[in-house]
């Protein structure tokens, strides 16, 4: 019970002190004594007085990209968990029902049409929305198969479709102008985010993780054979339908701001069953704390290597891959 | 507690068995016997509302089964399916905790009185003693009993077991069979399955012998446990014998 507690606490703590190097790191380095004394004056109303590069930089700048990094961190490590959960396999990302897919072809159309951003945004999210329900609502009509089988292959099927018109959307697209937005938002960024991004996209991954908050212990019945949780008197369709929409929800505000940026959603929650151990009501906030500090450390030093940005996905990759192999090769228990 | 009349049962497009009736009373225990293939499993599914009933009815507490949800049924009826592939590291005790969930709000968690029931559950069949030990690292034969544990959870009135003594040694074959014989003594009615047709003479008090979908026999066991109809159930050579007064065995007699 105590090792838990220090398990959470290290997990904030080192959350802290991730958000503060976060700020005070870049281009325009700011010291501890500096950010304190910028917060002392918002608090107390008295901002006269200060650099005006300070405020715009934590402010402006830095601030809103630190949430961005948090939420999309946090939300796809929980859809993340979620999905491992539901469909028993330890190795599933919140990308599984073609999610990330559909939010990619959507923005890629909006960015292919030469929309403005909101647009693109608000492309992105319905795509990764219609995605998915097009995948369940196909998925769950084929009858006679095991329900969560059906629902993988379509997935998979689906996405190979909307792989392929993304991939002609590239061929057809302006190569100067929309290829290079294409290949950016393809591979995910968080250095354009605004503080409206923040406030759509917030709202929405709330209302996806109030349902998963509400039901964490019995998303645990999920991991039994379909049979067994029915047995147990649980509608087991119509959890998965709970389940599916509050993930969906969840990745899909994080893609339309961010783009896609893969391995958190797979990567965090199995590191964190591996503290933790599978019970979702435990597993749940560790994940979305190790998730929000893994998205934050990878932004931070996307901004910070090298003179030009890194995109983070390329950097979740990077670290992610030897990681989870070195998770893979410690972990003696099955999961 | 059971009553299944004229019951055809089956999958989608395909029937298994049909006109099985039989009833179950409280504390009672009737062992199905039969060949693989032959419809137990589907059988019981059915009985879960876990397949729809294809024609006839079954009755749960006096209610029909489509009056019924899900939470009515898991606390009407406990469920030990054949074996569980555990996917994550549950520890026992919140896996037989899972039993409470027909009895637990949607939005809330097993509180303290769930865990004592879930606690003397495991109590009861021996294995208190792995309660925090994760529910992949635990022997076939223990990891059964969990579901046994998680079943006794539920607190039904009817225990449905397919074939609870299929992955156990002798020892635990026998240690299940005396638990059956006391949770019906409890007066909780309990269905099983079982490939060894001792199990009949030993667990219930009637045998329903169940081939290619319909029923055979039924009645008590030692009424409808014979040379015959073993013979006919299985399609091999069986001797009944009787070893002592109300004791009866099933050897096979094999074919050189």
């Amino acid at each position: 019970m105590n090792s838990r507690a220090l398990t959470y606490g290290c997990a904030l703590g080192g959350l802290l002190v991730l958000v503060l190097a976060a700020f005070a790191v870049g281009r325009y380095p700011v010291s501890l004594a500096e950010i304190f004394h910028l917060l002392q004056a918002k608090v107390l109303g008295r901002t006269e007085g200060l650099p005006a590069n300070l405020e715009t930089v934590i402010w402006q700048v830095r601030g809103p990209r630190v949430l961005a990094a948090l939420l999309v961190g946090a939300s796809l490590a929980a859809a993340g968990s979620a999905y491992q959960g539901m469909f028993r396999n330890p190795l599933v990302s919140p990308d599984i029902l073609g999610v990330s897919t559909g939010a990619a072809l959507g923005a890629v159309l909006g960015i292919f049409l030469s929309k403005g951003i909101l647009l693109i945004q608000l492309f992105s999210f319905a795509g990764g929305l219609a995605a998915v329900g097009l995948v369940y609502g196909v998925g769950s009509r084929l009858r006679g198969h095991d329900p969560l089988l059906a629902l993988v292959l379509t997935g998979v099927v689906i996405g190979t479709l909307l792989g392929s018109c993304i991939a002609l959307l590239k061929y057809l697209a302006d190569p100067y102008n929309q290829l290079p937005a294409i290949t950016f938002w393809l591979l995910g960024s968080l250095a354009a985010i605004a503080p409206r991004d923040l406030a759509i996209a917030a709202p929405l991954a709330l209302a996806g993780l109030a349902p998963m908050l509400l039901m964490r212990w019995r998303m645990n019945l999920l991991a039994l054979p379909d049979d067994e949780a029915r047995a147990l008197g649980v509608d087991t369709t119509k959890l998965r339908l709970v389940v599916v929409a509050a993930a969906t929800l969840m990745t899909a505000s994080a893609v339309a701001i961010g783009g896609i940026i893969g391995w958190v959603g797979l990567l965090v929650p199995h590191a964190a069953r591996l503290l933790v151990g599978p019970d979702f009501g435990r597993l749940l906030p560790l994940a979305m704390l190790l998730g929000a500090g893994f998205l934050l450390a990878v932004d931070t030093l996307c901004r910070t290597l090298a003179a030009i940005e890194v995109p983070p996905g390329v950097l979740t990759a990077l670290i992610g891959t030897p990681f989870f192999l070195w998770l893979f090769a410690l972990s003696r228990r099955p999961w | 507690m059971l009553e299944v009349r004229a019951l055809s049962f089956g999958f989608p497009g395909r029937t298994i068995g049909r006109d099985v009736s039989f009833s179950l009373a409280a504390g009672e225990s009737m062992c199905v016997l039969g060949p693989n293939g032959g419809g137990k499993t589907t059988l019981f599914r059915t009985i879960l509302g876990l397949l729809p009933v294809k024609s006839g009815e079954v009755r749960l507490n006096e209610r029909p089964l489509y009056l019924l949800d899900r939470a009515d049924i898991a606390r009407a009826a406990g469920y030990v399916p054949q074996g569980h592939s555990a996917y994550f590291a549950f520890t026992l005790l919140e896996f037989v905790l899972m039993g409470r969930s027909a009895r637990v709000g949607a939005f809330s968690s097993p509180g303290r009185a769930d865990r004592a029931v879930a606690e003397r559950a495991l109590e009861s069949l021996g294995i208190a003693a792995l309660a925090d030990k994760p529910v992949t690292e635990v022997s076939g034969g223990e990891r059964q009993l969990a579901l046994v544990a998680r079943a006794l959870a539920q607190e039904p009135k009817l225990l449905v077991m397919d074939e609870p003594t299929a992955s156990l040694d002798f020892g635990n074959q026998v240690r299940v069979l005396e638990r059956i014989l006391a949770l019906a003594a409890t007066g909780i009615a309990i269905l099983f399955s079982s490939h060894d047709p001792d199990h009949a003479f030993l667990g219930a008090q009637r045998a329903l012998l169940l081939g290619e979908g319909r029923v055979l026999e039924l009645g008590a066991p030692k009424a409808v446990v014979r040379s015959d109809t073993l013979r006919r159930l299985y399609g091999v050579p069986v001797e009944v014998i009787e070893i002592q007064d109300d004791r009866r065995v099933c050897l096979p007699s094999l074919r050189r």
